[in-house]
């Protein structure tokens, strides 16, 4: 092989690594492939790289060298020690770096094309795009990230005027692009830069806490249109491909979480949840409070979960805050020495991103037969002795179901409240993360737990122990 | 036919192949799914390499290239061995 490639045989590379790109989602979409999936997406990888850094363009080695290390370095130490229930705010900032990178490839090569004097009103377009969608996914994502490891509050920031606010902004973005395609003009450049990362901003932060699982799937979204955009620019396919791929697949999960919601993205993307004021004080809340709730000790739950047949966990964002799956599941194999059935139901918003939970019970060596989804466990319920939320909320909230005036009406839940007894783990009496009050807390068949779930599960296991069955 | 209209071609036609790929994910893999496609949106470097790496780039264009390559370095390796990761998790089911 002659170095450097000829344009050529780049380009047949690329094709290489695009067609192990689309192996690699393919791979992703099931568990026994999903390993493999992974291994083409680095050989994809591996060959994209190989083939650019072989070929005419790239001339000087050290800078790349030098950048390259320290950000391979970062990105293996961080990969290594992170957190799985840090992984929402892992993925956030990944898609910031995205964003930013392809902002600054973007501006780079403004300056390259000027310095060449090889600069036109389209290729101006296309670098604009690129500026302007890494923009929005980085400040997007930093404000997703901040929110997520709680430097800034969960909950939706509004103020009036501020979608007509967004729209004045995205239409001076637009109109600072077109002025800068056709002048070429450095102040326009830059006023469209800042303004479309201002503009990153202003579109997340009315967007709940309880969106989360959207907002990360539509940052992913994005990150793959700015990928595209970048590779616009540099009339590169490859780029172009990843990045609808990647895109694509964003916009698919943030529907499929949309559903899960019963909403329209548009009614997430604009508003946001929990602000309603209307939401704290919904009828059916307020007469439901007035029977007030009961509260049980760690000791009752044990007592009816040994006898019980059929016991199923509904784990959510508490359980991953407490780091309770480990006790979770030393909790699942006492109860499975007494011939008790355990399952986990998982609502597809449950956690802070999609899947966040199945990762979690992962991590925790839960088999995966006994990781069931929503409609797949729903009919079991009714069959069931013992339900135990272990740190999720809205997504047991029969409001969803009865209370048209609720903000979360419409939305599909885990029908929990049809077993027999209901034992809810919670640190308060705060309502979700949503804002709404839960009317199952006020069924006669739930009690309530009051504690740490790490502390409660933990006490859970040391009585099961302590049983001498 | 125009490059920008062929680019905008394979553009269309790779949607496509995103929206059938990705659609029938199962939804204990969304997240690996999320972490995968942020390490292989890390393809902006492959940008970043063609900005940084012209033998012409004054020091501005060398200077963004530098933090370009650096970020997307981030996310290549970051991306790839968290998936890894979590996957092996994922493997480790199937025995138990």
């Amino acid at each position: 092989m002659q170095l450097p490639l000829s344009p050529t045989t780049q380009a047949l590379a690329y094709l290489v690594s695009a067609i192990l790109f689309i192996f690699a989602l393919k791979g992703l979409t099931h568990p026994a492939t999903a390993r493999r999936g992974n291994l083409f997406g680095m050989l994809g990888m591996a060959i994209a790289l190989g083939a650019t850094l072989a070929g005419a363009e790239v001339q000087g080695y050290w800078l790349i060298g030098f950048a390259g290390a320290i950000g391979g370095v970062i990105g293996i130490v961080v990969a290594r020690r992170i957190q799985m229930t840090a992984m929402p705010q892992l993925v956030a900032a990944l898609h910031s770096f995205v964003g930013m990178a392809a902002v600054l490839v973007a501006l780079g090569t403004f300056i390259n094309r000027a310095q060449a004097g090889t600069l036109d009103a389209l290729l101006i377009g296309e670098l604009s795009a690129g500026i302007v969608i890494g923009a929005i996914t980085f400040t997007g994502s930093v404000i997703a990230f901040a929110k997520l490891q709680g430097i800034m509050s969960g909950a939706p920031i509004k103020f009036l005027g501020q979608h007509a606010l967004n729209a004045l902004i995205a239409l001076t973005t637009i109109a600072l692009a077109v002025h800068f395609a056709s002048t070429g003009s450095w102040v326009s450049l830059v006023l469209m830069t800042l303004l479309a990362f201002a503009l990153g901003g202003t579109l997340i932060i009315p967007i709940g806490g309880a969106d989360m699982p959207v907002i990360i799937s539509m940052l992913n979204s994005y990150s793959g249109w700015a990928a595209a955009a970048t590779g616009f620019t540099l009339h590169n396919h490859l780029l172009i491909i990843v990045g609808a791929l990647v895109g694509f697949s964003g916009a698919i999960l943030s529907f499929i979480m949309c559903r899960a919601m019963n909403r329209s993205i548009i009614n997430v993307v604009f508003g946001g949840f929990g602000t309603d004021s209307s939401a704290s004080g919904s009828a059916g809340a307020a007469v439901a409070a007035e029977k007030g709730v009961k509260s049980a000790s760690v000791e009752d739950a044990v007592y009816w979960m040994e006898d019980a047949n059929r016991v199923i966990v509904v784990p959510g964002y508490g359980m991953a805050v407490a780091q309770a799956q480990h006790a979770v599941k030393e909790m699942m194999e006492l109860l499975q020495a007494r011939d008790v059935e355990v399952r986990f139901a998982i609502h597809p918003v449950a956690g802070r991103m999609p899947g966040h939970m199945n990762v979690l019970l992962a991590e925790a060596d839960i088999p995966y037969e006994q990781v069931q989804e929503m409609d797949e466990i729903n009919p079991a319920f009714a069959s069931t002795d013992v339900v135990l939320v272990v740190g999720a909320n809205d997504v047991v909230n029969p409001a969803a179901k009865e209370d048209k005036s609720s903000p979360i009406y419409g939305m599909p839940i885990l029908e929990a409240g049809k077993a027999r007894q209901v034992y809810f783990l919670k640190r308060s009496m705060r309502p979700g993360y949503s804002g709404v009050d839960n009317l199952l807390f006020y069924q006669d068949n739930t009690s309530l737990i009051f504690g740490d779930a790490k502390d409660t599960i933990e006490g859970m296991v040391s009585s099961l122990k302590g049983g001498g069955h | 036919m125009p490059e920008s209209i062929l680019a905008l071609y394979v553009f269309v036609l790779a949607c496509f192949i995103g929206y059938y790929v990705v659609w029938g994910v199962t939804p204990s893999l969304h997240t690996p799914l999320v972490a995968l496609t942020n390490a292989i949106s890390g393809i902006v470097l492959v940008g970043a390499l063609l900005v940084t790496g012209l033998e012409e780039a004054g020091i501005a264009a060398s200077f963004f290239g530098f933090l370009a390559v650096l970020l997307a370095s981030i996310n290549v390796f970051g991306g790839f061995l968290v998936t890894h990761r979590m996957l092996s998790m994922f493997k480790k089911k199937k025995k138990g």
